[in-house]
C-alpha cells in the first residue's frame, strides 16, 4: 500500500470524508473514488452503479465498489440526478485502480445545488484528514 | 454424526475431574422446581432386533409410490431413477447436505455443483443459475423478492392462480409480513392464466406465471413477456415439472427474466413429498441480485483448473445487512443428485424421456375419454391434464387405492372449488401401456 505522501491527489478536485472525489465539468460534475480509496481496497472486481435518471441527496449511498478484499459503499458528494454512468467499468472494473481520476470515473451528475461543492475538502484538507 | 453413549466408567472418570460425587451433583445449579420429578416418560430400552421389527411395523402403514401405480403428479413426479444416481450420491465425498464451510478444499463437491449449475442454465435457457434452494416454492418466493428489490417504485407482485397452490402459499408467507403485496391473476375457463386480467393490473414489480401450470396446461409465455415489458415488470416463469423442458421451448428462450422451479423430477425420489430441489436462474443482469451462492471455475497459479465459491452468500459472511435472502442454506445433496441425473441421461436422453411422458399422457387421456371421462380443457399439455368425472368416481378411486394399488388422479376441489368433480391426471415414463389400459378398464366398469 502507498505511503500517504505518495498518493496521487490532484489539486483540481474536491474530496469527501468517505474518499470520493468530485469535479465540475460543464453543467455536470464527475464523481469517482480517490487514489487512497482504490489503494486501500486493492484489486477491484465489480462496481455497482445506479441507473441514469436516479436522484440522490448529498451523502446518499449510490452504489458499491467490490474488491477481492472487501465491499465498500459509495456515497454521492453532492445532491443531484445521475446524468451518465461509466459503462466501461462493467467489463473493466480495474480501470478504477489504474486511473481513478480519468478512465475510472464512476458517474456524472446534474447537480441540484452546485454550491454544495463548497463544503467539500480540497487536497490539503483531505491529506490532513488522512494523516489524522 | 456418531452417537456414542458414555459408559458408567466414562462418567465416573469425568466426575473425578470435575470434582462431583454423583451425576446428580453435577446438575445442582439447576433450581429444584425446574427439574422433572418423575423422569422422562419414555418406554424401556429394547433390543436392536425388537426395534427393527417395531420400525418395520410402523413403516408398513406408509403408502409408498414404489408399490403403487401412480397417475398423480401435481408437483411431485414419479420418474425412473437410474441406479448410478443413488450409488454416486451415497459416496461419502458427496454425502452432505451443505456446500462445505471451507468450500475450496472440497473440489469434487464444487465441481459437481458447478456442472449442475451449467446444466440447469442449459435446461432453462438462462445465463446463470444458483447452487440451489430448498424447493420450488422457496425459489419462487426469492424470485418474487428479486423483482421487488429491483423495481424502484412498485411494491406488488402478481402471481397466477394456476401456480402450484403450495408455492403460492409459500410466496404469501414470505411477503405477508412485509410492506409488499401479492395479487392473484385469475384464470380463464380454458384452464390458463387470464392475461387480459393481467393487462389491466397496474404498478407491478413482478409477474409470476407457471408453465405447464398446475392444471397441466401450457401457458403463453411469449404473451406474458410482452405484457411484462409493457408494464416494466420482471417476468418470473415457474414450473413444477422440470422434465417438461426436455421437450418444450424453455422459459429463457421465451424471454423470462427469472426462472424458479422444482427440480424433484431430476433424479430425486418423491420421499413422501420432500426434500425437493429449488432451481433459480436469471439473466446475467440479475447476477448480483440472486440470493444464495454460485460456484465458478478458475485456474490456480500453475494454470490448473479449479473451482471456487465465486459469489458467496452475503447472508452468511460479510455485509449481512445487504443480504438478498435470510436463508443461507441450500440443498447441496439434491443439487448433486440432479446434476448426476442430468449428466447420466444427457440432452438427448432428457428429450426422449420427455417425449415418452407426453406420448403416454396423450394415450392416457385418449383411453380415459373412451372410458367415459370428459376432458376439461382443450389446451396443449405436457404430462398432466384435467378430466371431468361422472358421479361415483370418488368412491371407485378410493377402492382402486385400497384394492388395486392404483392412484387414479387428484381431486381438484380442495384447491379450486370451482373445479368440483374434476381430477388431475398424470402419466410419466414409469407407467406402461398395460397399466393405462388396466386403469381404463377399471374406470369403465
Amino acid at each position: 500500500m502507498k505511503e500517504l505522501n505518495d498518493l496521487n491527489l490532484p489539486e483540481d478536485v474536491r474530496y469527501t470524508e468517505d474518499h470520493e472525489w468530485t469535479k465540475a465539468s460543464g453543467d455536470h460534475v464527475i464523481v469517482g473514488i480517490s487514489d487512497y480509496a482504490q489503494d486501500q481496497l486493492g484489486e477491484i472486481v465489480f462496481v455497482e452503479l445506479p441507473e441514469v435518471g436516479d436522484s440522490f441527496s448529498q451523502g446518499d449511498e449510490f452504489g458499491s465498489v467490490e474488491s477481492v478484499k472487501a465491499v465498500s459503499e459509495i456515497y454521492l458528494p453532492i445532491s443531484g440526478e445521475i446524468a451518465e454512468i461509466n459503462e466501461s467499468l462493467e467489463d473493466a472494473p480495474e480501470l478504477v485502480n489504474e486511473s481513478c481520476y480519468e478512465k475510472g470515473w464512476l458517474v456524472k451528475i446534474k447537480p441540484s445545488d452546485a454550491s454544495q461543492m463548497d463544503n467539500l475538502m480540497d487536497k490539503t484538507a483531505y491529506l490532513d484528514m488522512l494523516k489524522g | 454424526m456418531r452417537y456414542l453413549p458414555h459408559t458408567k466408567e466414562d462418567i465416573q472418570s469425568m466426575l473425578e475431574v470435575t470434582g462431583h460425587k454423583t451425576l446428580e451433583n453435577l446438575f445442582d445449579s439447576i433450581p429444584q422446581d425446574l427439574k422433572s420429578k418423575n423422569g422422562i416418560n419414555i418406554p424401556e430400552a429394547i433390543s436392536e432386533w425388537d426395534l427393527n421389527a417395531h420400525m418395520e411395523h410402523l413403516a408398513s402403514d406408509n403408502i409408498a409410490c414404489r408399490d403403487y401405480k401412480c397417475f398423480i403428479g401435481a408437483g411431485s413426479y414419479d420418474h425412473y431413477i437410474p441406479a448410478i444416481v443413488p450409488y454416486l450420491i451415497s459416496r461419502s465425498e458427496f454425502m452432505t447436505a451443505y456446500t462445505p464451510y471451507q468450500p475450496e478444499i472440497s473440489q469434487g463437491t464444487l465441481q459437481g455443483i458447478y456442472e449442475f449449475q451449467t446444466m440447469v442454465t442449459h435446461l432453462l435457457g438462462m445465463d446463470i443459475a444458483t447452487a440451489s434452494h430448498y424447493d420450488g416454492g422457496t425459489a419462487l418466493a426469492e424470485a418474487a423478492l428479486i423483482s421487488l428489490r429491483t423495481h424502484k417504485t412498485a411494491n406488488t407482485v402478481a402471481v397466477s392462480r394456476l401456480t402450484h397452490p403450495s408455492h403460492r402459499q409459500i410466496v404469501d408467507t414470505y411477503l405477508r409480513p412485509t410492506q409488499f403485496k401479492v395479487i392473484e391473476i385469475p384464470c380463464t375457463e380454458d384452464g390458463i392464466t387470464d392475461l387480459k386480467a393481467l393487462e389491466a393490473m397496474e404498478d407491478l414489480a413482478g409477474i409470476c406465471v407457471q408453465s405447464p401450470n398446475f392444471l397441466g396446461n401450457i401457458e403463453d409465455l411469449e404473451k406474458v413477456r410482452q405484457i411484462a415489458t409493457d408494464k416494466k415488470a420482471m417476468m418470473v416463469a415457474s414450473f413444477t415439472e422440470a422434465m417438461a423442458y426436455g421437450l418444450l421451448k424453455n422459459p429463457g428462450s421465451l424471454g423470462a427474466d427469472i426462472v424458479a422451479g422444482e427440480g424433484q423430477s431430476l433424479g430425486i425420489s418423491k420421499s413422501f413429498g420432500g426434500p425437493g430441489l429449488g432451481l433459480l436462474a436469471g439473466t446475467k443482469k440479475q447476477m448480483r441480485n440472486l440470493p444464495g451462492r454460485l460456484i465458478g471455475k478458475t485456474t490456480d497459479v500453475k494454470g490448473r483448473p479449479g473451482y471456487v465459491l465465486t459469489l458467496a452468500t452475503r447472508e452468511q459472511h460479510i455485509r449481512r445487512e445487504k443480504a438478498s435472502s435470510n436463508i443461507c442454506s441450500n440443498n447441496g445433496l439434491c443439487a448433486m443428485t440432479a446434476g448426476i441425473y442430468m449428466a447420466t441421461v444427457g440432452k438427448i436422453g432428457m428429450r426422449k424421456i420427455a417425449q415418452l411422458n407426453h406420448n403416454k399422457a396423450i394415450y392416457l387421456k385418449k383411453t380415459l375419454i373412451e372410458s367415459g371421462l370428459t376432458p376439461a380443457f382443450d389446451v396443449p399439455f405436457f404430462n398432466e391434464f384435467v378430466m371431468k368425472v361422472p358421479e361415483g368416481f370418488d368412491q371407485m378411486r378410493r377402492n382402486l387405492i385400497e384394492e388395486q394399488c392404483i392412484f387414479a388422479g387428484l381431486d381438484l376441489e380442495p384447491y379450486y372449488p370451482e373445479l368440483k368433480g374434476h381430477y388431475l391426471f398424470c402419466a410419466t415414463e414409469t407407467v406402461s401401456k398395460e397399466d393405462i389400459d388396466y386403469l381404463a378398464k377399471e374406470v369403465q366398469s
